[in-house]
């Protein structure tokens, strides 16, 4: 298991601060979620660990700088689940899950039969393998979230980020996604770090928040610790009451404003 | 071997594996046909005997008289080679563009990479030509080279600073301008010197019906490190289908990749259009022909093309050897009858489908 440490890392674009300073250590194992209104740096950061765009300051992986890494050094360690993938509509399953497979092959190489079988075991464990010789264009939004995610397992890598996993889903296939992470980073043993918008699940499933507004760390701890209607009215700009379930979920109910008139 | 039969079938990539022999067949026969077509010569199917009979070891009557089979080798094959190694090269090219840019409407042509090419040559034809005869390496692909090169930079900046981002429009139109650009510049020096005037036109529109052996010579090298280099990418090009940021997170050097096979793409197409010259819509029909049969995938896709494109173009070279009254139809006019409206459907598809 792999831990990730970040030391005061920034991200700009042109004069835009977009990340400011963000420190944190997150432990070998653990699930570490990003919340935060749109704007607030949450995307910039996952890019800044998978490589996507500049930024000072440092991250480790187990303590060893990642920025000396090569491309396909540090995709052997962070895999990276986009936001809204570009799906090749016209390639097949097996041919997009095996893309992961690219940090261990030269540039020179071709797939292995390892490679291969490896794929296919991904595709058998994430119930996939019916799908494997399916277009991506054939396939639903819930089963091209999977096999996106597939394609992340494939790489191999012990630390997995997921900006917006469930963006686009339905309730159902949002749980099952998160089900599905879940059971991977038992499995594996992976560290993740996502983004997610769904303040309810992502209390849920993480061990940590941390609540990020306009580049800056505002709040971080436990769903309980963070997740407080005052916090949320001053952040999100909303008005939310906030309840712990008898199972200590902490569960974030949107409310109308009063006065309202609900065309607003 | 059951054992390696199962093993592609389980483990290799879709309906790949019967493809490429049929493809080199089809290649094979398409080049017999060529050879034995043509208004002077032997009999049609005496031409297969003939060549069996040169080959080694096999002596057989094939009642193919000393001055026909001149016609056979001299004219019609070093015709039929070059056709073949010009098809492959631009199908090739054609496809390379199309995965390295994303974007399926692009073709050496669209680039403007064969225009710019075009005026390199130009540019050989108008300081003297003769005087190169003597040169070790031949001016005249380097020449075309290096103007292909500059235009596919130049419609590859413009296209990608000045068009909306992701804009499959913006890099065709941004060829377009480099195209009339170069044809424009190239119109200037053909007026300044009249007396390479028709050298130059009976090199745009193509002169596979003068080929000899030397110009298959000629290219052979540029097709052959071109045609290498983009094979040995083709699984990267798949990698480029999900786009610049996720390939770099897979651990791509997404720029190393556009670079290396814009340069061998570029490379192969100036080298056949310095010998053939300008011919059209190749690049675009053959891949997306070739998509429609094997499926997207480049690991399909690039190989297969090679012997398409080969085939095609030889096949495309007959009708106007046929359509001989009273002149000879050059073969960039018979492509562009098939390619246009080609083209024009591909669009068509493409609004569909959006």
């Amino acid at each position: 298991m792999t831990s990730l440490h970040f030391d005061n890392v920034s991200v700009s674009y042109g004069s835009h601060r977009a990340l400011a300073g963000f420190s944190n250590t997150v432990r070998p194992g653990e699930w570490l979620c990003l919340i935060g209104p749109n704007g607030a740096g949450k995307s910039s950061l996952l890019r800044s660990i998978a490589g996507l765009v500049k930024h000072t300051g440092d991250i480790r992986v187990d303590g060893s700088p990642l920025q000396f890494r090569s491309a396909k050094r540090r995709a052997q360690l962070v895999a990276y689940v986009p936001q809204s993938p570009v799906i090749p509509g016209d390639m097949r399953v097996r041919e997009y899950v095996v893309l992961g497979r690219n940090p261990y092959i030269s540039h020179f190489g071709q797939e292995t039969r390892h490679d291969w079988d490896l794929v296919d075991g991904v595709l058998e464990r994430l119930d996939l393998a019916d799908l494997g010789s399916r277009h991506m264009a054939e396939l639903s939004g819930g089963e091209q979230q999977r096999v996106v995610i597939a394609r992340a397992i494939a790489q191999d890598a012990p630390i997995l980020l997921l900006d917006e996993p469930t963006n686009s889903l339905d309730i159902g296939h949002q749980q099952r996604a998160l089900e599905l992470v879940d059971l991977l980073r038992r499995e594996h043993g992976l560290t993740v770090v996502s983004a997610m918008h769904d303040l309810t699940l992502a209390g849920l499933y993480s061990d940590r928040l941390t609540l990020l507004h306009q580049g800056y760390v505002v709040s971080t701890g436990t769903a309980s610790e963070v997740l407080r209607a005052e916090t949320l009215a001053e952040f999100y700009g909303v008005s939310a009451s906030v309840h712990l379930s008898h199972d200590g979920t902490v569960v974030v109910v949107p409310q109308r404003k009063k006065g309202g008139n609900g065309g607003d | 071997m059951p054992i390696e039969t199962s093993y592609v079938a389980a483990h290799g990539p879709t309906h790949r594996r019967w493809w490429i022999p049929t493809a080199a067949v089809g290649t094979c026969v398409a080049m017999l046909l060529g050879s034995m077509v043509g208004t002077a010569g032997p009999t049609w199917w005496r031409v297969p005997l003939a060549l069996l009979d040169h080959l080694p070891l096999i002596s057989l009557d094939s009642g193919v008289s000393a001055r026909d089979w001149t016609i056979v080798w001299e004219l019609r094959m070093p015709r039929v080679v070059l056709a073949a190694l010009v098809g492959a090269m631009l199908s090739l090219s054609g496809a390379s563009y199309q995965g390295v840019f994303r974007n399926s409407l692009v073709d050496p042509y669209l680039l403007g990479v064969a225009a710019g090419a075009g005026l390199g040559a130009t540019l050989v034809f108008a300081l003297g030509r003769a005087e190169t005869s003597g040169w070790i390496i031949d001016p005249l692909p380097l020449a075309a080279f290096i103007g292909g090169l500059a235009a596919v930079a130049v419609t590859y900046m413009v296209g990608v600073s000045f068009g909306a981002p992701k804009s499959a429009a913006s890099l065709v139109l941004a060829g377009v301008a480099v195209t009339s650009l170069a044809t424009a510049v190239q119109t200037f020096i053909l007026q300044r010197n009249n007396d390479v005037i028709r050298q130059v036109y009976s090199w745009i529109l193509g002169r596979l019906s003068s080929a000899t052996w030397s110009d298959v010579w000629l290219v052979l090298p540029y097709v052959i490190v071109s045609s290498v280099t983009l094979l040995i990418h083709r699984r990267l090009l798949d990698i480029m289908r999900v786009g610049e940021l996720e390939a770099s997170a897979i651990g791509a050097s997404v720029n190393r990749i556009r670079i290396i096979v814009v340069i061998a793409a570029t490379l192969g197409t100036s080298a056949v259009v310095a010998v053939s010259g300008l011919i059209g819509f190749v690049g675009i029909i053959v891949p997306h022909a070739v998509r429609l049969l094997v499926g997207a995938s480049y690991r399909s896709v690039i190989p297969i093309t090679i012997f398409a494109g080969a085939s095609f173009l030889v096949l495309a070279d007959i009708p106007g050897r046929v359509l001989q009254d009273p002149a000879e139809t050059p073969i960039g006019i018979v492509t562009a009858f098939f390619g246009a409206p080609f083209f024009l459907i591909l669009l068509r598809s493409r609004q569909v489908t959006k």
